[in-house]
């Protein structure tokens, strides 16, 4: 397992796989297979997609702690840029295909559907996460501040679920949000925890040395 | 014979006969627009049976066709939507929320035999089969624009006739002042009747004027066929200057009433959904702006929004149903 995730092909095969969707919607977008009625389809689907990612993403940490495999977290940065790039094109297709750039029925949608205003809200961030995403902006920003800014990608999470919970409420529809919302805050919820325990150990342990608490993190 | 007369030769009329000047100037109204629709309707049923050659029957169910219309308002002459989406692009909740269930899941649906029921406020109640409501009136080809409260619009070309040729046949007390339209709500084969999306079944209604309109339509075809199943067979109501949920599909009960009938989705959202529901370009849902409509079927992503009529285009002809009407309130 470890061997597969540090090979030479894995990182850009991960890279095909998670550009597989968008191929398989501009696909169907240009060859009209996006049935009746296409903006919308193409809407839904990249939002649908932008979820997807954002629970991957969400799972790599807790799946490489659980199961002991370290080489996983090659792969975060990748997904994360993913999430963006799927928010970012289901934003540009609104913007486009829905409302044909006109800028103000924008601003008049944004202030009549509170769902899109949470909607461009999340999109705000997960650029700004993007923006910052290279190592050189870890070091400008300094890792601290960088680490808060980006673990507002669980604000990201929540609004994601408000936005949808909000486009589905006019059909009082939550199945798919319910799952989405159980999945998303399962994650957070194992963070909390995670981090709870740790507090806790530290608590237990106060003598221990630096040196020691970097083993331990390591051992996991 | 006025000599016999108790008052020498002149029979003077009971106030209460005299027609009032309101209700004189409106049988004027009316025939000027019977008048109008005769010249019209000519016009009409040529334009319309072009449209329909222009789309030949999909071939997928029994041939249904009737004459084309002269209702007023009847014959649009706008671009049909295709058959495929207007078949496979549906709300039908009882199968499924997706737009693509109704299409998927319908095929159980047993849509024969098939009675309506007719009861409350109304001298001949009783079921109706389905065969004799066929026979009841001469069938129509109708092309009425279908706007859906969600924002899109298909032009689609409906056959049956005026929902009134029903209701003078069954002979609604003067008492009755609405009409409730009650649709199939069958677990064992509508898969979405065990979600709580809505309460079931789904009712919907009209006041007795707005289902006496000519243009409200009792629908038992489209496209020169018998009804697909997810667009409400075997026989549904059509009401064409309303948004698309007021027009009930897969009826199996029409009740006369007194009061307002409590409708499927204003008892699920009373402040998105009123009971009238006309198609008001001014009245914005909630959550989004009714000024504009995306048509479905008119070329594909890049397509314009069409601004969306008031009363969906067909304010000359059902415009005088709310006359003194608050429309932000009565939405």
């Amino acid at each position: 397992m470890k061997k597969l995730l540090m090979h030479r092909a894995a990182k850009p095969l991960v890279f095909v796989l998670c550009l597989l969707p968008f191929a398989w919607l501009f696909y169907a977008a240009a060859a009209d297979q996006l049935g009746a009625n296409p903006a919308e389809a193409l809407i839904r689907g990249l939002g649908d997609w932008t979820l997807r990612f954002l629970c991957i993403v969400l799972a790599v940490t807790p799946l490489r702690v659980m199961t002991g495999t370290p080489a996983l977290a090659r792969f975060r940065r990748m997904l994360g840029l993913f999430v963006a790039f799927y928010a970012l094109m289901h934003l540009l297709s609104y913007v486009a295909f829905d409302m044909g750039f006109e800028v103000a029925e924008i601003a008049k949608d944004i202030a009549k559907r509170p769902f899109i205003l949470v909607g461009s809200l999340a999109g705000l961030l997960l650029a700004l996460m993007a923006a910052t995403s290279f190592n050189r902006a870890i070091k400008a920003l300094g890792a601290a501040r960088w680490r808060r800014l980006h673990q507002s990608v669980y604000v990201v999470a929540a609004l994601a679920i408000l936005h949808f919970y909000w486009m589905r409420a006019g059909k009082n529809n939550f199945s798919e949000v319910a799952v989405y919302g159980v999945i998303l805050a399962s994650l957070l919820g194992w963070r909390v925890w995670e981090a709870l325990r740790k507090r806790r150990l530290s608590a237990q342990r106060p003598a221990r040395t630096k040196v020691g608490n970097a083993a331990a993190l390591q051992k996991r | 014979m006025h000599f016999f007369h108790r008052d020498n030769g002149f029979v003077h009329p009971l106030a209460s006969e005299i027609t009032s000047r309101a209700v004189y100037e409106d049988r004027r109204n009316l025939l000027r627009l019977v008048a109008a629709g005769a010249a019209g309707g000519t016009l009409a049923a040529w334009a319309g049976r072009n449209a329909l050659a222009a789309t030949e029957r999909a071939g997928k169910l029994a041939p249904l066709a009737g004459m084309p219309s002269k209702v007023p308002g009847a014959m649009t002459m706008e671009k049909l939507t295709p058959y495929e989406d207007a078949t496979s692009y549906n709300n039908f909740y009882e199968f499924g929320t997706d737009k693509a269930d109704p299409a998927r899941n319908a095929g159980t649906l047993k849509t024969t035999p098939w009675t309506v029921e007719i009861e409350g406020l109304v001298k001949k109640a009783g079921k109706y089969g389905l065969e004799d409501l066929l026979k009841l009136s001469a069938q129509e080809d109708r092309i009425y624009r279908l706007r859906c409260v969600e924002g899109w619009s298909m032009v689609i070309p409906w056959v049956g006739y005026s929902l009134s040729a029903l209701i003078q046949r069954v002979e609604p007390l003067g008492s009755a002042k609405y009409v409730e339209f009650v649709t199939l709500a069958d677990k064992a084969t509508m898969p979405g009747v065990s979600s709580r999306v809505l309460e079931w079944p789904y009712v919907e209604g009209l006041r007795l004027d707005e289902a006496m309109h000519p243009l409200t339509l009792l629908s038992f075809g489209m496209y020169g066929e018998v009804l697909p199943k997810q667009n409400g067979a075997p026989v549904r109501i059509v009401v064409p200057w309303k948004y698309g949920f007021k027009s009930a599909k897969s009826l199996v009960k029409i009740r006369f009433t007194d009061k307002e009938p409590a409708t499927a989705w204003n008892k699920a959202a009373a402040q998105e959904y009123g009971f009238y529901s006309n198609v008001n370009p001014e009245v914005d849902h909630p959550r989004w702006s009714q000024a504009t409509e995306r048509r479905i079927g008119e070329g594909g992503l890049f397509a314009k929004r069409h601004k969306t009529l008031m009363f969906n285009g067909y304010e000359a002809q059902v415009g005088q149903l709310y006359a003194g009407m608050d429309l932000k309130k009565n939405f």
